[in-house]
């Protein structure tokens, strides 16, 4: 690290401010500030749709809003958060960011793809959002048929389209990672001198590229239904509505390591840095990625466990779903392992490192109670199964989200943030989170059944419990956007490398040049190799 | 700096190092959508396998129903485009660029023919559906369609209704990578006709025969599947 | 109900203590494993804090040893899960013979449930104590899900199709049923009770109300109207197969595979004639799809269910 920072003169964004430098961009850094604005507003309307839903669950008899108003809350909710939120997140913002710069490259293969990435996902948002805001939809994130295709009363065609497109966004980038992994890596970055952070990417990439295609056919199938009445569901006409589940949740289970895949590279990155030591079985943490992406396409079905389908079906599922556990286990050892004898320093990412730890822990261990066949039965489509997703992809994807922004914010930006703001937010967010979820668990085994608009009596502590919860994790999610757009006004200029990693990326200026490097980086060391001093950028 | 002559080529965009590396990509890239589109389409086979599996006498009706002499007959137009496709590519690789214009045309030309021909099946289909009844003959799923044309009745016209939803899903979406693929190979062909492409630079040729293939070999898939099912 | 703050719901039948003894094993599990790996990871923290600078730690690439240890041993405690959970799953799914079959037809947004003694409940069902309790399940409009907690049963009621679970109800009381796969407007209204009696109330409650038409009945009229005798009869111009005793035996389809008669399979023959045709029969059955709704279906597979082989006639 240098003595005294300064702000680099020439770096990609001193060519210009104006709208068309932004809204024509082929700059892939440019690109994921781009998104990083649009994905920012979704997360904050699906935030608010939260606040709703917990607001109405204050009160068992439902008087704060009705049934229809809650209906399409907690649909909106899931719409946004799944599709506009988690899914682009770490990949459009930082994979985007980030991919070239930690191999060496001057740009992703498809620069203009890229864009076109970009303007899909604001075409489908924005009809989503219109959909969802001018008459609403009230289908549940999830579009069960015959509900959504004969019953629903909502517009259910307009957000089919809306996710179709934003689904191709999905599906370009993906194209775009794997081509420029596989053919744009700098002399002597070999497969295994990759960061592991290229390795998950990767791994979702594929994930993108093959489970995306058939949510959109299936969406588009049932938009075509409700507009042409085809009957293709319609059990009345032969249709069967359990062949929709099956398409549905073919990539909607895939979907979920999309969400949290890159996360687990962001972990690996944060804990190796924070730890100053070489990650602990860097090829087993690289397999295991790829083992997840694998064996993720072949448990869709636990989803579907008392729809009615065989039984030696379900234990085909069910075994698989126990088999996709192990790789998440093998990595989280890994992780830990790292900390064995290395230099822990509490900086605000790895505060996120650690709650990232303990609740993906417990976001995964849960995942045992609902992949077991035994207490599935009685789990599923209860509280058991919100508290469970939202440990995985609050509390596991967004905190690496979080640790992402929060470690890379000085690279993108050039500034350093307030490191107190930053820890307390962290803290704040982990109580909160922990006090809105975990009662949850307890909830759903008890028998509280999920998009519950009115409830029995003796749910309501739990409940309020819950609330009081969601209102705390409000706050600590607030408190960044104060403290980070701060310091691009105030803050102190951060220098090539301000955390003293390794990684092609801190070698050069903060913020980058247009073209990332001013030379061809040529590398020659393992990654991770905290052992030897980290490179001094080129030009700081 | 890396290689030679073709580093400063006028096609080679400035995120790759050289010709060699742009190629590699973008050729990676096609099989990369390919896949994807195998997903896209794969989708609506797993639901012909479902349906059919458990509705076989609606499938046949409704398969008996299709013209297979036509759907034959525009399978051999379609395969005869690839092979006009083939050859364009072919000639672009040794830079014969009229040759390359003039079969990119031909295919043009076949794939139309074959649109032509979707355009008076599915006519047969749907003119019969619209205006006031009686829709004799209608076979587009819905209120309209009429079961009895394909001699069926009760639950099993919900069951042709399937098939129909399929025949016109499956091919509806076929042919709309073909009126998608069309423009582009036209503007291929235009870029041509302008001297773009060499030897040493022909990819986009190249990619655009993937896709070509690749909506012809679908097409080999469906058309046994829904216009050669039961006896005939 | 358990007026404190109760962890779990109240076990009312034979599969809640299985249920919950699987629940508390894998709390087991999952505790050690969160609490080893929490205090694994601040232990280190904590003793390997940032001293200086200066520091530079140990080169530790990894160790194939701890890679196979934990990879192996959490592998053997998933199986073990799996196999306990699909031992309980299969129980889940295998009604005894002796059960008594109550039909459920769910709608937007009621329960409406069906004694085999032709009574009828909306939003509530009272059974009796001990004895095993088979539901037939299926929806007349959307999916739902019929959810007893205190039972630790679920299973989803789909439109066009027969799902099976059971039951048997351990203590006496009034338990929450609910519905748990999102239907509407009212899906959180769509509750109701199961009220367990001993034997003896159950029977008094059967024998009070005015005196139900039994499915049997009703499903014999049925098969009149609806001229079903014109095949199915014992003569030559029968074209349909003998309804007497097959119903719960296996029968060889056209197709060469075999198939239980069930109340799925004799539905659907009504509904799907030509799905699963019996050997040597044609697929001559017109289909009623549309001709009659749930309830008249349960009757008619109830007639079916009840019809006897004759003593002399041979099949």
């Amino acid at each position: 690290m240098s003595a005294e920072a300064t702000y680099p003169k020439d770096h990609f964004l001193s060519g210009g401010w104006d709208l068309k430098s932004w809204l024509l961009t082929k700059d892939h850094k440019r690109i994921g500030i781009l998104y990083l604005l649009s994905i920012s507003a979704m997360f904050v309307l699906g935030g608010l749709y939260a606040g709703l839903i917990r607001w109405n669950l204050l009160v068992p008899d439902g008087t704060h809003m009705s049934a229809d108003t809650y209906n399409k809350t907690f649909t909106a909710h899931g719409v946004i958060m799944v599709f506009f939120f988690l899914i682009p997140s770490i990949p459009a913002v930082l994979g985007n960011f980030l991919i070239p710069l930690m191999i060496g490259a001057k740009d992703l293969a498809f620069p203009k793809l890229n864009l076109l990435s970009w303007y899909l996902y604001m075409l489908g948002g924005g009809i989503t959002l219109y959909a969802l805001l001018v008459g609403g939809l009230e289908t549940g994130w999830t579009f069960y048929t015959p509900y959504s295709t004969v019953f629903a009363q909502s517009n259910v065609e307009i957000a089919a389209v809306g996710i179709f497109v934003a689904g191709f966004s999905s599906i370009l980038t993906g194209l775009n990672f794997i081509v420029t992994i596989h053919k744009m890596r700098a002399p002597g970055m070999t497969w295994f001198r990759m960061p592991l952070f290229v390795w998950a990417h990767y791994a979702t990439a594929i994930i993108q590229v093959l489970g995306t295609p058939v949510i959109a056919i299936t969406i588009l199938l049932v938009a075509l239904e409700r507009i042409f009445h085809f009957g293709f569901f319609d059990p009345a006409r032969g249709g069967d509505p359990i062949l929709f589940q099956h398409l549905f949740w073919f990539y909607s289970h895939p979907a979920v390591y999309i969400m949290i895949l890159p996360s687990m590279g962001v972990i690996s990155e944060l804990i190796t840095c924070f730890s100053r030591k070489r990650v602990f079985g860097y090829s087993f943490i690289a397999m295991s990625s790829l083992a997840i992406a694998a064996i993720g396409f072949l448990v869709w079905a636990h989803h579907m466990f008392v729809s009615g389908m065989a039984v030696y079906s379900a234990m085909v599922f069910s075994a698989l779903t126990y088999l996709v556990a192990i790789p998440s286990a093998i990595k989280t050892f890994n992780w830990v392992a790292t900390l064995y004898k290395g230099s822990i320093s509490w900086d605000t990412p790895m505060i996120y490192v650690f709650c990232f730890l303990g609740l993906f822990l417990i976001g995964g261990l849960t995942g045992l109670f609902l992949g077991n066949l035994g207490t599935d039965v009685h789990l599923t489509d209860t509280y058991f199964v919100v508290a469970h997703f939202h440990y995985i992809m609050v509390g596991g994807a967004i905190m690496g989200y979080l640790g992402a922004i929060h470690f890379w914010w000085p690279k993108i930006t050039g500034r350093k943030y307030s490191e107190a703001w930053g820890r307390l937010s962290a803290v704040l967010i982990f109580v909160g989170f922990n006090l809105t979820f975990f009662p949850q668990f307890v909830l759903g085994y008890l028998g509280m059944p999920r998009r519950y608009h009115v409830y029995p009596d003796e749910f309501q502590v739990l409940n309020v419990l819950s609330t009081a919860g969601a209102t705390v994790l409000g706050f600590g999610y607030l408190f960044p956007s104060f403290y980070l757009v701060y310091s691009l006004f105030r803050g102190e200029p951060a220098g090539a490398n301000p955390w003293g990693a390794k990684g092609l990326e801190w070698t050069t200026t903060s913020p980058p040049p247009t073209e990332n490097f001013h030379e061809v980086p040529v590398v020659t060391e393992e990654p991770y190799d905290y052992a030897r001093a980290p490179k001094e950028a080129a030009v700081v | 700096m890396s290689e030679t002559t073709t580093a400063h080529h006028p096609a080679l965009q400035h995120q790759f190092t050289d010709l060699r590396q742009q190629k590699e990509a973008v050729t990676l890239g096609m099989w990369v959508f390919i896949a994807q589109e195998v997903l896209f389409f794969g989708g609506l086979f797993a639901a012909y396998a479902v349906y059919r599996s458990m509705y076989p006498a609606a499938f046949s009706a409704g398969s008996h129903h299709l013209s297979w002499k036509i759907g034959f007959a525009n399978t051999l137009v379609l395969i005869g485009s690839s092979l006009t496709m083939a050859m364009a590519v072919h000639f672009a690789a040794i830079g014969m660029k009229r040759r390359v214009v003039g079969f990119l045309l031909a295919t043009v030309l076949l794939g139309s023919v074959f649109l032509g021909v979707k355009y008076f099946e599915y006519g047969d289909k749907i003119r019969p559906c619209l205006g006031d009844g009686p829709y004799t003959g209608c076979l587009v799923p819905g209120e309209r369609f009429d079961a009895a044309a394909l001699h069926l009745e009760g639950a099993e016209g919900g069951h042709a209704q399937i098939y129909f939803s399929l025949y016109f899903g499956m091919t509806g979406l076929h042919a709309l990578h073909m009126i998608i693929g069309i423009p582009i190979i036209l503007g291929i062909a235009f870029l041509a006709g302008r001297g773009a492409y060499s030897p040493e630079y022909h990819s986009p040729v190249e990619l655009v025969g993937l896709y070509w293939h690749f909506v012809d070999i679908i097409w080999i898939f469906l058309f046994p599947l829904l216009y050669l099912i039961g006896a005939h | 109900m358990n007026p404190s703050m109760p962890l779990v719901p109240e076990r009312a039948s034979s599969f809640a203590g299985e249920v919950d003894a699987l629940f508390f094993f894998i709390v087991a599990v999952t505790v050690f494993f969160t609490v080893a790996v929490s205090i694994a990871a601040v232990y280190f923290a904590v003793k390997y804090r940032r001293r200086s600078d200066a520091d530079r730690p140990a080169e530790i690439h990894g160790s194939l040893l701890l890679e196979l240890t934990w990879t192996l041993i959490p592998l053997g405690i998933v199986v073990v899960m799996f196999v306990w959970g699909a031992k309980v799953f299969f129980h889940m799914n295998r009604p005894p013979d002796d059960a008594m079959t109550v039909s459920v037809v769910g709608k937007r947004w009621m329960w409406k449930l069906q004694h085999p003694t032709g009574q009828r409940e909306i939003n509530e069902l009272h059974v009796p104590l001990g004895r095993a309790v088979k539901l037939v399940i299926t929806s007349e409009d959307t999916i739902h899900s019929f959810f007893v907690p205190a039972f630790r049963i679920k299973k989803d009621a789909v439109p066009g199709r027969y799902n099976v679970a059971w039951f048997r109800a351990t203590k006496t009381g009034t338990f929450h049923l609910f519905c748990a796969e999102y239907c509407g407007t009212e899906h959180s209204k769509m509750i109701g009770r199961v009220v367990v009696l001993e034997p003896e109330a159950y029977q008094t409650w059967l024998a009070g109300g005015p005196p139900p038409e039994s499915p049997v009945v009703a499903g014999e009229k049925l098969f009149t109207e609806l001229n079903c005798v014109t095949c199915h009869r014992p003569d030559s111009a029968g074209r349909g197969p003998l309804l007497e005793g097959i119903f719960g035996r296996p029968v060889k389809l056209a197709s060469g595979d075999t198939v239980v008669a069930d109340e799925a399979y004799v539905r659907e023959s009504i509904v799907n004639p030509a799905a699963r045709v019996v050997a040597g029969y044609q697929p001559v059955m017109p289909t009623y799809l549309g001709q009659v709704s749930e309830e008249q279906l349960i009757s008619l597979v109830a007639y079916i269910q009840s019809l006897q082989v004759p003593t002399e006639a041979t099949r």
